[in-house]
């Protein structure tokens, strides 16, 4: 056995050599995410912002070739996600592992970040602690309380004053209701109620009577993106909660372009905290709007946003380490960088490597027939509370 | 397959089929070849000896019981759990996290037995997978425990012996995984091939009947299926320590699910069935995901379809009947 | 939980806090919509009650027709612009349709092997149909856009009914009905059954058993395809939409016992009601209470509740 096993290793060491020095000019990315399963179109929409950055930019980051290596977890599977990380590092030698739309695999991976000494991107996953795992990485997403707080503290300095909130029993759920509950308390405001519901839920109407039958003033309600913002606003419907009457407010998710479409005229006054939504005014989202539907038929989500500013910060951050790719010069390349997004100006904080961004509130309205996304505030430069808080 | 017809005395018949199969030996020799052949895909093969493992346990109770169980997982989960948690509260030792792991699924398994016993059929695999379906939720819901959907944080595995680190090539990890998969094989190759392997056999043919013959089949439900659950346990507490992770799609119905899959895809009722098939369908979920990230369900489908049409009962039973048929020729 | 105990007894008296005395207490609209939310359940199941509890075969592709019949209705609606009850039909027949393909092909063939390859089969299925379904139409959610009228609601009583909800209960009791007639009091029924318990006695007596099977298993698949159309504008749809409703099918099938079309609509009643209720008076179980439901009515009778075998 221990001589196999030392025979093993000794083919294991030849087969390393070859690591030290691949294709002069190669900058090869391994992305990690649930491109089958429950949350495949998230991986869709960022798959696709990531194409096109990489097509808007001849193919070529930091002056450098790129070659993509595509891995699945099929949905929430932190021990695949972690073997595909080692498997990216130890098989194709990749110099950056990105991708992550789902926090338990990216806490897994970045282990491996932390280990390999590896520059790691986070495109989506969202709990605020994700980023202190690994030296190495960077986040162009969202945390949820730098959204969910934002938005408790506006939602009191707008004149609500009891709100119940709603939220899945699930981390980022959680997450959420603590963060909410936090600046719309420290702003003043009361919370009457507060429900945790259940992962697995394809009716809302139980949870929206009890909040009805509070009679508050608004509603702060977090769930799952996909098939449960479409129940909920059903279930809105069927009980008699008009949100233009009893304000219905909450994280983009619940009012993103397909939620609107299966909610219908229900959806109408809904407010939400967001840090892009495709509707934004600005000419470069128009053009980062226009080149995507040529390409893949659809609008952009905060996925696809992700996706896109975080090929960004590799570009960026390997221009300006004159291609060096290890984690160490990729990251301090990355800290303090801020630029232009088609959502606003962003930056990485140098503190934490997590992202800073405008938080914008929005409304659901009807223009032209169309239920969209209007942006009726933004509060700009905001940090990750939960880390803000962390360093006190 | 000609001797057990012949051989009528079943102490016999018992030796008889104990005796190591040339065929045996080759396959676990091979199991060594990763190192020598594949030194890069080391970590899948620690984590298809895991899955091996959780087949191989369900096997016991599904193959040779009869005992159709869609929350196996569950087992899995509570060892997967133990470890962590004995590993994030200061005690990494791996050898031990097992015993442990082992000890806790084992008594979970022991206290759902007096339920599972007194059930057949349907109302059987439905209680399995309600049962399963609740420990998930009460996981996910001591999310002060169990960190829940974001996983348990802050795992270390300590050197195995004190010596070999688990590292990010996972040399450690699959020679750890499989010599224990070896180990715990060996202990239910002995098992199904004592009187009371027999006997489960019969109770999974006639659960009325065994008793008659002075085989209390309640009794040895409640055995094998405290047995299943220590393997599930020890199979779930290897991944947690060579992954340093455990979340909640350890005990989720999906693994459930999957394990029946894999355990069906190679064969039930024989002792390989779950290796090989934990062997083809974790490579060929590798491989298909390589090539077809988006779209690999559909290939795994094809090959489920195919196994069922020309190689009923599983891989294993499909090849076993084709040599069969070839031998009487 | 932050909750006025007073308002939290008085609900539970069923006093609505505004105090019109000509109201129904909210008691009532629980109730409601825990039926309506059994209903929903019973559409999605009662083609696997036909398939797995008339036919004995199970299959695990039950939501992969449903799904199938779910992106029919869509596609009807909003790319040739039908009405929403005209797909329904459609749904149905196309479902049923399409299952005599497999039918004939793959299913036949293992109606007496072992539950297991059964199991294995089916779930090739619906691991092909997930993946199929992601290539043609996308990973997105498909949005229905149902007519203004169907997503409004009445007034009756103090107790609001949503429009839908009412034509779910309404389709889930006709359906039964139907079904109930058909297979029990039918000559067609009593073919089904006896191919069922004794196939060569069946063909013995001159019964086409291979033509009633298919049509069974169509008659099952179709429903299976009309309760996924009519479910989509509750739980919504994409491609994952196979996978995961077969837990609740399963669970409603098993409650409500293999043979018995009746005995899946009142399973279907109990965990609504229960799984409604229990989530608004003890949202704590909310998770927990449609499996802890499931169980003890299982090992209180497990053979279903109205279960023949």
């Amino acid at each position: 056995m221990r001589r196999i096993l030392l025979a093993g290793l000794s083919v294991l060491a030849l087969s390393l050599l070859p690591v030290a020095g691949h294709a002069q000019g190669t900058v090869k990315i391994g992305l990690i995410m649930p491109y089958s399963g429950q949350f495949a179109d998230a991986a869709t929409q960022m798959d696709d912002g990531i194409k096109l950055y990489l097509k808007q930019h001849g193919d070529k980051l930091g002056g450098m070739n790129v070659e993509i290596i595509r891995k699945d977890t099929g949905g929430i599977n932190p021990p695949v996600a972690k073997r595909l990380a080692q498997e990216l590092v130890t098989r194709d030698n990749v110099d950056i592992i990105a991708g992550f739309v789902l926090t338990p695999n990216a806490l897994a991976a970045a282990d491996v970040s932390s280990e390999a000494k590896k520059f790691m991107v986070v495109m989506n996953a969202a709990t605020a602690i994700i980023t202190t795992k690994s030296p190495y990485m960077v986040r162009t997403s969202l945390t949820v309380p730098q959204l969910t707080e934002t938005l408790g503290t506006w939602a009191e300095k707008r004149g609500l004053k009891k709100v119940y909130t709603m939220v899945t029993d699930y981390g980022p759920g959680i997450d959420a209701e603590g963060a909410f509950q936090k600046g719309f308390k420290d702003a003043g405001g009361d919370i009457v109620g507060s429900v945790r519901m259940a992962v697995q839920n394809p009716d809302f109407t139980a949870y929206v009577q009890r909040a009805k039958d509070l009679d508050p003033q608004g509603i702060f309600v977090m769930i799952p993106g996909g098939a449960q913002p479409g129940a909920f606003g059903k279930a809105l419907a069927g009980v008699g909660v008009d949100p233009k009457k009893t304000q219905v407010m909450g994280q983009l998710e619940i009012a993103d372009e397909h939620a609107l479409a299966s909610m219908g005229d229900i959806a109408e006054g809904i407010i939400t905290a967001a840090h892009y939504d495709y509707n934004h005014k600005s000419k470069m989202n128009a053009d980062f709007v226009k080149a995507y539907n040529a390409d893949f038929k659809r609008n952009p989500d905060f996925f696809s946003i992700g996706g896109y500013d975080g090929m960004h910060a590799i570009d960026a951050a390997l221009k300006k380490s004159g291609g060096k790719t290890d984690g160490e010069s990729l990251i301090s390349a990355a800290k303090g960088m801020s630029w232009e997004s088609p959502r606003g100006p962003i930056s990485i904080d140098p503190e934490t490597r997590d992202i800073i961004q405008t938080v914008y509130i929005d409304k659901v309205e009807k223009v032209g027939g169309r239920l969209v996304n209007v942006q009726i505030d933004a509060i700009p430069n905001v940090k990750d509370p939960i880390k803000a808080a962390m360093k006190k | 397959m000609a001797l057990s017809e012949t051989s009528i005395d079943p102490q016999l018949y018992l030796v008889e089929q104990t005796r190591w199969r040339p065929a045996e030996i080759v396959f676990w020799l091979a199991t060594l070849l990763p190192y020598l052949l594949f030194p890069n895909y080391l970590s899948l093969a620690s984590q298809i000896a895991i899955a091996a493992l959780f087949a191989l346990s369900l096997d016991l109770i599904l193959g040779y019981a009869g005992i159709v169980s869609l929350g196996h997982a569950a087992f899995f989960g509570i060892g997967a759990y133990t470890a962590g948690l004995l590993s994030k509260y200061g005690w990494g030792e791996p050898l031990s996290g097992l015993v442990v792991a082992a000890f806790a699924a084992g008594v979970v398994g022991y206290a759902t037995s007096f339920v599972i016993c007194r059930f057949r059929h349907l109302a059987l695999i439905m209680l399995t997978l309600g049962f399963g379906l609740l420990l998930a939720e009460l996981a996910n819901s001591l999310g002060w425990l169990t960190g829940g959907m974001d996983g348990l944080q802050g795992i270390h595995t300590w050197k195995l012996l004190g010596t070999f680190p688990f590292d990010l090539y996972g040399r450690a990890a699959y020679a750890y995984a499989l010599a224990v998969l070896f180990v715990l094989f060996l202990f239910t190759r002995r098992l199904i091939h004592s009187p009371f392997g027999l006997s489960l056999r019969g109770i999974r043919e006639n659960f009325v009947r065994m008793p008659a013959i002075g085989a209390p089949s309640r009794a040895h439900i409640r055995t094998i299926y405290t047995i299943a659950a220590c393997i599930a346990g020890v199979a779930g507490a290897l991944l947690a320590q060579t992954t340093e992770t455990v979340s909640l799609d350890s005990l989720g119905f999906e693994r459930s699910a999957e394990v029946v899959v894999i355990l069906v895809l190679g064969g039930a009722g024989r002792l390989y069935g779950g290796l090989v098939g934990a062997t083809i369908y974790l490579i060929a979920r590798d491989q298909f995901s390589g090539i077809v990230p988006q779209y690999w369900y559909f290939w795994i489908g094809i090959l489920l379809v195919a196994v069922v049409i020309f190689l009923p009962n599983g891989i294993l039973g499909g090849l076993a009947q084709f040599t069969a048929r070839w031998s009487r020729k | 939980m932050a909750w006025p105990g007073v308002a939290r007894s008085a609900r539970l008296l069923g006093i609505n806090s505004s105090g019109a005395s000509s109201m129904l207490p909210p008691v009532f609209g629980v109730l409601f919509d825990g039926l309506a939310y059994g209903m929903l359940l019973f559409l999605l199941s009662v083609g696997q009650s036909v398939t797995l509890g008339m036919m004995n075969f199970i299959n695990l592709a039950h939501c992969s027709f449903a799904m199938l019949g779910g992106y029919l209705t869509v596609t009807l609606m909003s790319r040739y612009g039908w009405s929403f009850f005209a797909t329904l039909p459609c749904a149905f027949v196309v479902a049923a349709v399409v299952s005599v393909g497999f039918e004939r092909t793959l299913f036949r063939r293992l109606y007496r092997a072992s539950e297991l390859d059964q199991v294995l089969l089916t779930i090739g299925i619906v691991f092909i149909s997930v993946a199929v379904a992601a290539y043609v139409f996308g990973t997105d959610q498909q949005p229905l856009q149902l007519p203004h009228y169907l997503r409004s609601s009445l007034t009756f009583m103090g107790i609001r009914f949503a429009v839908y909800r009412l034509v779910l209960v309404g389709l889930a009791l006709l359906i039964t009905l139907a079904l109930v007639i058909g297979l029990d009091y039918t000559r067609f029924g009593a073919r089904v059954r006896a191919a069922v318990d004794n196939e060569r006695m069946a063909r013995g007596l001159g019964i086409d058993v291979d033509r009633t099977f298919a049509i069974t298993f169509a008659l099952g698949s179709g429903l299976a395809g009309l309760g996924g159309a009519l479910a989509i504008e509750i739980v919504g749809l994409d491609p994952s939409f196979a996978f995961t409703y077969l837990i609740y099918v399963l669970i409603v099938v098993s409650v409500g016992g293999l043979g018995s079309i009746s005995g899946s609509f009142v399973a279907a009643i109990v965990l609504g009601i229960s799984d409604v209720a229990g989530k608004y008076y003890i949202p704590q179980l909310g998770a927990f209470l449609i499996y802890l439901v499931m169980i003890s009515l299982l090992m209180w009778r497990p053979l279903g509740l109205l279960g023949k075998r």
